[in-house]
């Protein structure tokens, strides 16, 4: 009888089918309604920064590919460089500049994720490291925020963090700063539409289970529990849990930017520690420190913390016995 | 019947197993020459016992077992011995006895049934270890080996693994479905040998008339130690440690076998084996394949000689069709692939596929780890397998040590979650290998600088006393010096 011959591989000889372009298109996808939300507040300039970006990192990426001597197409084709994009070009104010939002986004892919060796090598969130330098570099473009609202104009105004802190540093009550018109029914007049926004992306992207619990709820809970505490013992100084949830780049900072899973940390429990750690921060930083919003600053310093909450959080191996 | 929490780890798969179900259990026709490889895959090779020309029947023995961990191999045909010939086998390539059918199928005469009632469980174990029954789950490892192990040390529980998570594979299931009663009956055998008083016989929920045979075999059987328990259908909960542990809660220590904790852990189809072993007197010579896939005509569940070559039985399945691109021993997880049709089945064999590329999932090339995690929620030996894939490629042996590599059972979860299309299993498997190499190295390094010490010190010694029976001699002399 002849032998019929065949090729001989490794197993498993099924997989799921998931790949890093579906996983970072998914969190494109969950993007759309915070972007919807963004030009029915501050008009289509939002559209824009997303082409500028996109543009600017589709180039830079292409770049140092080549320089590095790796496969463009193939390295190009998997979409994380856009994901960094878009997250920074809705960070950032619509109206910023164009040449500014590009240098940024150069700064976050060559400098956030490049420098580092590429495509899950970065230790740091690549769209914080743009924004953090365009932040430190630029403060004044960078805190330029049009006043939202259906009308479309570019009269800008201070964000209802702003208005929170300079209100509190003259030492108005907080009464008499909620009354300013930066501030919505719960949070940021407007901001608290986008933090809706975020948030309906981000249960979308839980649900494809496309991002893990852990982090979202970890960072909400460690920025709402010492909001609401301070609160409670202070309630002149210091806004409630509610308005930090509804401010800010919350819900975008919980559900996108922390969950960046290359720069955060790898087990359950160091991803609890990681995201409880970015929660606290920011609530830092925003009462504390000198930025009104905290949150990009928040993930860079917990982004130093991982390989420290990496060694230390491994999980008890099945019939090992306790750690 | 009862039902247990679920592994907090672990997949559900497309289990694939309508299509061989469909038919009832039959018997594959008997090899034209039957292959007997001496190493069925467990342990060391077997030594014949018979020579070209010798004349056997079904049951006749044909090799002893060499060590502990291999099994005593007995002919599957009636007929005569060809020749002990190198060939190509599972393992690659390996001695084997060929034995020329004459379609006679006449039994060996030497072979009664056995009052296993009327044994101790010692002469029971060497009755079971003399018949060569070995682990049918795919280990092949002997099944008296084990249970000795549990009767020494007081095991109280047998489970008896029904599970059959892995995808492709279910020729337990049929096994269940029309010989429950020699489940249960195997079981008993085995309680009486190792001592055991009570005994679960696990399945999964995917498979009810199965669960439903051997609930109804439990009851004629009257047996009030046997109970049935049902499993969620997630793989690997087959595998013995994560089946022990989602069937007592208690975890089996890595360093340790199951016997460590009480129990003991059998295959159904090693019991039927037992059972038949005890009914008839004959020894393991058949056992129940899975043959599956889109290449494959008519695929079913046939009851094959060992030594049968896989050619011979998927042309008793109608042939091949559409193509296939590969032949894959065992499951979809961790089956093996193999490069030729003409190897024979082994007593580990209980599944095989022809698989056309419909059947296979392709690969994207390999991308960098992203660190998303999800091989870490998928592992049931919670690791973290992107971690030991760095230590890995940096060969960086003392995290992979840290990071448990060694407990890593090659269950392909991780691989099968991960978006980068990293070969995970492949790379660990590889690293275990290197690992285990170089322990061997350390161990033959350690030895021989004892030994060089130890002939240092030899030569030290001896040098001490020539001196000292020189110095001796000196005083001596000048003691009795020219006066």
């Amino acid at each position: 009888m002849p032998a019929m011959q065949f090729q001989v591989v490794a197993p498993p000889y099924v997989i799921a089918g998931f790949t890093v372009p579906r996983v970072m298109f998914q969190v494109l996808l969950a993007l759309v309604p915070f972007a919807v939300v963004h030009v029915w507040l501050f008009g289509p300039a939002v559209l824009l920064q997303l082409g500028v970006a996109a543009g600017s990192a589709l180039g830079c990426e292409a770049l140092a590919l080549r320089l590095r001597g790796r496969p463009v197409p193939q390295f190009l084709r998997d979409g994380s460089v856009l994901v960094t994009a878009a997250l920074l070009a809705v960070s950032v104010p619509p109206l910023l500049p164009w040449w500014l939002t590009a240098f940024g986004t150069a700064v976050a892919v060559l400098l956030g994720k490049h420098a580092y060796g590429g495509l899950g090598q970065n230790p740091f969130n690549p769209a914080m490291v743009g924004y953090a330098v365009l932040l430190v570099s630029f403060p004044v473009e960078m805190t330029r925020w049009p006043v939202p609202g259906p009308e479309w104009d570019a009269v800008t105004g201070a964000t209802a963090l702003d208005a929170l802190r300079t209100g509190l540093a003259q030492s108005y009550t907080m009464q008499e700063i909620l009354a300013d018109p930066a501030f919505g029914r719960v949070g940021a007049a407007g901001g608290e539409w986008l933090n809706l926004a975020a948030l309906l992306g981000g249960i979308y992207l839980l649900l494809r289970r496309v991002i893990r619990w852990q982090i979202p709820l970890a960072m909400l809970a460690g920025l709402a529990l010492p909001a609401a505490v301070m609160h409670a013992i202070d309630p002149g100084a210091h806004a409630g849990a509610l308005f930090h949830l509804a401010s800010g780049a919350t819900m975008l900072g919980a559900f996108f930017i922390a969950t960046d899973p290359v720069s955060a940390a790898t087990s359950d429990r160091g991803r609890l520690y990681f995201g409880a750690g970015i929660g606290g921060l920011t609530w830092i930083i925003r009462s504390w420190g000198g930025y009104p919003d905290g949150v990009a600053f928040a993930v860079l310093l917990m982004n130093l913390a991982v390989p420290l909450l990496d060694r230390y959080t491994v999980p008890r191996i099945h019939g090992h016995r306790g750690r | 019947m009862s039902s247990r929490p679920a592994l907090p780890h672990g997949l559900r798969l497309d289990a694939r197993k309508t299509a061989p179900l469909q038919h009832p259990l039959h018997a594959a026709p008997a090899p034209h020459v039957a292959v007997i490889a001496l190493d069925q895959g467990s342990g060391e090779a077997a030594e014949p016992t018979v020579a070209a020309g010798t004349r056997v029947g079904i049951g006749t023995p044909i090799a002893r077992a060499v060590g502990e961990a291999a099994a005593n191999l007995h002919s599957p045909v009636a007929g005569v011995v060809v020749e002990v010939a190198t060939r190509a086998t599972v393992a690659g390539v390996g001695r084997c006895i060929l034995v020329e059918n004459d379609a006679t199928d006449a039994r060996d005469p030497a072979l009664v049934p056995v009052d296993w009632r009327t044994l101790d469980g010692v002469a029971l174990l060497h009755r079971l270890r003399d018949a060569g029954v070995a682990g049918l789950g795919g280990a092949a490892f002997p099944a008296a080996g084990k249970l000795a192990l549990a009767r020494a040390s007081a095991v109280a529980h047998l489970v008896l693994n029904g599970a059959e998570c892995e995808p492709w594979i279910c020729c337990d299931d049929a096994l269940m479905r029309e010989h429950a009663a020699d489940v249960v009956l195997g079981g008993q055998v085995m309680l009486a040998a190792c001592g055991a008083t009570r005994c679960t016989i696990a399945i999964e929920d995917d498979k009810p008339e199965a669960a439903a045979a051997i609930a109804a075999a439990i009851a004629t059987a009257q047996d009030d130690r046997f109970e049935l328990v049902e499993l969620p259908a997630i793989y690997p909960l087959g595998a013995e440690r994560q089946l022990i542990e989602a069937v007592t809660g208690r975890e089996v220590p890595h360093d340790a076998l199951p016997p460590a904790i009480g129990v003991v852990c059998q295959n159904v189809g090693t019991a039927a084996a037992v059972a038949r072993f005890v009914g008839t007197g004959e020894p393991v010579v058949s056992r129940i394949v899975t043959v599956t896939g889109s290449g494959v005509a008519c695929p079913g569940n046939l009851e094959v000689r060992i030594g049968t070559p896989i050619a011979e039985l998927i042309a008793a399945c109608g042939g091949y069709q559409d193509d296939p691109a590969r032949l894959i021993v065992g499951g979809a997880m961790t089956g093996q692939s193999l490069s030729s049709d003409l190897v024979p089945t082994t007593k580990g064999v209980n599944c095989i596929v022809a698989a056309t590329l419909a059947d296979l999932a392709i690969r994207d090339p390999e991308m960098p780890c992203i660190r998303c995690g999800d091989c870490a929620s998928a592992c049931p030996a919670r690791l973290l397998p992107q971690q030991l894939h760095r230590a890995a490629q940096a060969d960086d042996r003392d995290a992979l040590a840290r990071l448990g590599l060694a407990d890593c059972i090659e269950c392909g979860c991780c691989d099968y979650v991960c978006p980068s299309q990293i070969p995970l299993t492949a790379r660990f498997h590889a690293a275990r290998l290197r690992m285990r190499l170089h322990d061997a190295e350390r161990q033959r390094a350690a030895e021989a600088r004892e030994r060089f010490e130890r002939h240092e010190r030899r030569l030290a010694e001896q040098a001490e006393a020539e001196r000292l029976a020189f110095e001796a001699a000196r005083r001596r002399a000048r003691g009795a010096g020219p006066t």
